[in-house]
């Protein structure tokens, strides 16, 4: 029974950050504005939202599993402390702050109407820390770490999240690159002092 | 119902015009566009679902339905 | 209501503008202001038919009442913002009749049972606007202090909710308007924001009724209001009189055209091009035709031999560099609109220019935040309207206006 804790612990982290990978690069190319995979715009927008519910699906059994299993003696608090674990305290530290920032983006996400598109926006940001530390997490950690296999998941998550990057940042991302870029005139912030 | 658009929100990154296409186009520079001219143009009730959608998918939540 | 039984009359006359310097000068002249309740100032500007002088011309006292309405300590800033380049009728006001628009603020201020009032205008009108609230003060006139704020020199600044903006300290900014400023304005109260101009006839209804009012301007659009005019005139400067007024005696006023008049921007520059006609009475109704209207009275009169496209071209062009740089269609619409109309008026025709500038105008009219991208689409529509014998000569290379031909 403890073995099977442990299998399910394992898999479900490596399907997690296959799963992760594919949300952060649905996420760019919903930022882009451009049909992009053959998709329209709010579908990809749409995949977006529902790979990321089904990777905190995984993510939570990933974790619930490891609070029942003998081996990893996951205490409660360390689902929400990082670092202050028993059995290899960095590497699952680094999957407790993952998981953090996990929450945290998604319970701004589902409350943005309420937050506010600004508040939303700074905490998602977050996403780009919190898919490199899941990674590592997954690399350092676990029965798994060093086999040729995750290696090779690793390697390939990470390569297109890059080459996403990439894109994000290449002058070919906007729809529009001639399109004027939305900022408050410097004037209308001027001699705005108080007299009396 | 009416869909009101912020425009100090809307960065024209084009979801609503493709959830609302009876009701929004893009202009010159990916910006929706009423079709009816309407400063706040007029959802006509079959399309109230997909403009509820449109609002609540839009990256910026720059819009928003009012009943007038 | 008036009981005389004349029409009023529609010409040049001196209301607000008369009158000696000075707070002595004031009291003697018009003495304290009446003791009148919130409903009394509310009923004296609905029976006055009393409109906002900072443009968009809306009723006062529908203002008022819902500000009134909106319950809890509201606020009321007197808007002295003058950000148009060819309108100085606020600063003239504020220079020489300063009295009139304080006296208007704490009449605002009852009506809507205001605990802030704010007085909102361009730096250099502050100091000696301070001097004078130190002044009434001393003679016990103010019961409410005010609190003066300086108007960025930009031309959005004065638009009501970039002045709210402004006054809670996040930039002279325009807002989205589905929640307004009469319901959350100021530190989120319910706020009014009322033109200088407007104030001041205001404070002259509550001493002299709204009979009085009604006996200037025409039977629709009643009282006086202040024009500034500049362009081919010997006198450039503010004028005041009734709406309704023959465009003829408002140039008159300004010591009479330069030389021929070839056309005639009202309303400023989100006004409109009319046709240098004397008899054309300014009035809403008389320029909706040429969709134009008196706006905050702004008066360019423009001569023979100056290209008017050229001069839309160099205005849209200004409107372009003033936009605040928030909303997409203005910050592109504006600039793309510029470009189309400096080419139709350097003669540099391509296909479809004309149409272009037309279908820039409509695209941007209605999608922004405040009406700057509708003013400026209405200009350009304007000028391509009037001026549409050199539209068409331009886009054969050719200018009339140079020619001597208009």
């Amino acid at each position: 029974m403890s073995d099977a804790l442990w299998y399910f612990a394992r898999g479900s982290g490596v399907v997690s950050i296959v799963l992760l990978t594919i949300v952060v690069v649905l996420g760019i190319g919903s930022r882009s504005g451009k049909p992009a995979f053959g998709l329209p715009r709010f579908a990809v927008s749409l995949l977006h939202r529902n790979a990321a519910l089904l990777a905190v699906v995984l993510v939570a059994g990933h974790v619930i599993s490891l609070l029942f299993d003998p081996y990893a003696q996951l205490r409660l608090f360390d689902i929400v402390l990082p670092f202050a674990g028993n059995y290899r305290p960095v590497w699952q530290g680094l999957g407790t702050l993952a998981f953090d920032l996990l929450v945290a983006i998604i319970v701004t996400s589902l409350l943005r109407h309420r937050l506010g598109a600004r508040t939303w926006r700074v905490v998602h940001w977050l996403a780009y820390l919190c898919w490199p530390v899941a990674l590592v997490h997954g690399l350092g950690t676990g029965s798994d770490n060093g086999t040729w296999w995750l290696w090779t998941i690793s390697i390939a998550c990470a390569v297109t999240v890059a080459a996403a990057v990439g894109w994000r940042l290449s002058t070919g991302f906007s729809r529009f690159p001639a399109r004027a870029e939305r900022r408050v005139a410097p004037r209308l912030r001027k001699e705005l002092e108080e007299v009396r | 119902m009416k869909l009101h658009v912020d425009w100090t929100a809307c960065d024209g990154r084009g979801v609503c015009t493709e959830l609302l296409e009876e009701v929004l186009v893009e202009d010159d520079w990916g910006f929706p566009v009423a079709r009816d001219g309407q400063r706040s143009p007029t959802v006509p009730p079959p399309l109230e679902a997909a403009a509820r959608q449109a609002v609540d998918r839009c990256p910026m939540l720059a819009l928003k339905l009012r009943s007038r | 209501m008036t009981s005389v039984a004349e029409a009023p009359v529609a010409r040049v006359e001196r209301r607000l503008l008369d009158g000696e310097l000075g707070l002595d000068a004031h009291l003697a002249r018009h003495g304290r202001l009446p003791v009148l309740d919130g409903s009394q100032i509310i009923g004296m500007a609905r029976d006055a038919g009393l409109t906002g002088r900072g443009g968009a011309g809306f009723p006062v006292w529908r203002k008022l009442s819902a500000v009134a309405a909106g319950g809890g300590a509201a606020v009321v800033v007197a808007n002295g913002a003058e950000g148009e380049p060819a309108s100085k009728k606020d600063r003239a006001l504020l220079a020489y009749q300063p009295n009139l628009v304080l006296d208007g603020l704490q009449l605002v201020a009852t009506a809507t049972t205001a605990e802030g009032a704010h007085l909102y205008a361009p730096k250099a009108a502050l100091p000696a606007l301070r001097a004078l609230l130190a002044a009434r003060a001393a003679a016990g006139l103010d019961r409410r202090p005010v609190t003066l704020h300086a108007a960025p020199d930009a031309f959005v600044s004065g638009e009501e909710s970039a002045v709210v903006s402004a006054i809670n300290g996040r930039g002279a900014v325009p807002a989205d308007k589905r929640i307004r400023v009469v319901q959350a304005g100021v530190g989120g109260a319910p706020t009014l924001v009322q033109n200088v101009e407007t104030l001041a006839h205001l404070a002259l209804i509550a001493r002299y009724g709204a009979g009085w009012f009604l006996s200037a301007g025409t039977p629709d659009e009643p009282g006086t209001f202040l024009a500034t005019i500049s362009g081919a005139v010997r006198r450039p400067g503010v004028v005041e009189a009734g709406y309704g007024v023959p465009l003829g005696e408002l140039i008159a006023a300004a010591g009479g055209a330069t030389m021929h008049l070839q056309a005639v921007l009202i309303g400023g520059y989100h006004g409109g091009w009319v046709p240098a006609d004397p008899a054309l009475p300014v009035s809403r109704q008389t320029l909706q035709p040429y969709g134009a209207s008196p706006g905050a009275g702004v008066i360019v009169a423009l001569p023979a031999g100056a290209c008017g496209l050229g001069e839309t071209a160099r205005i849209t062009g200004y409107l372009a560099e003033q936009v605040a740089g928030q909303c997409g269609p203005c910050i592109n619409g504006l600039p793309r609109m510029a470009a189309t109309l400096a080419d139709l008026a350097a003669r540099r025709p391509r296909a479809g220019l004309a149409a272009e500038a037309e279908r820039l105008a409509r695209l941007v009219s209605g999608r922004g935040a405040c009406h700057h991208p509708d003013g400026t689409a209405r200009l350009v529509l304007s000028a391509m309207r009037i001026f549409e014998a050199d539209v068409a000569a331009h886009l054969n290379g050719r200018c009339l206006a140079a020619e001597g031909q208009r």
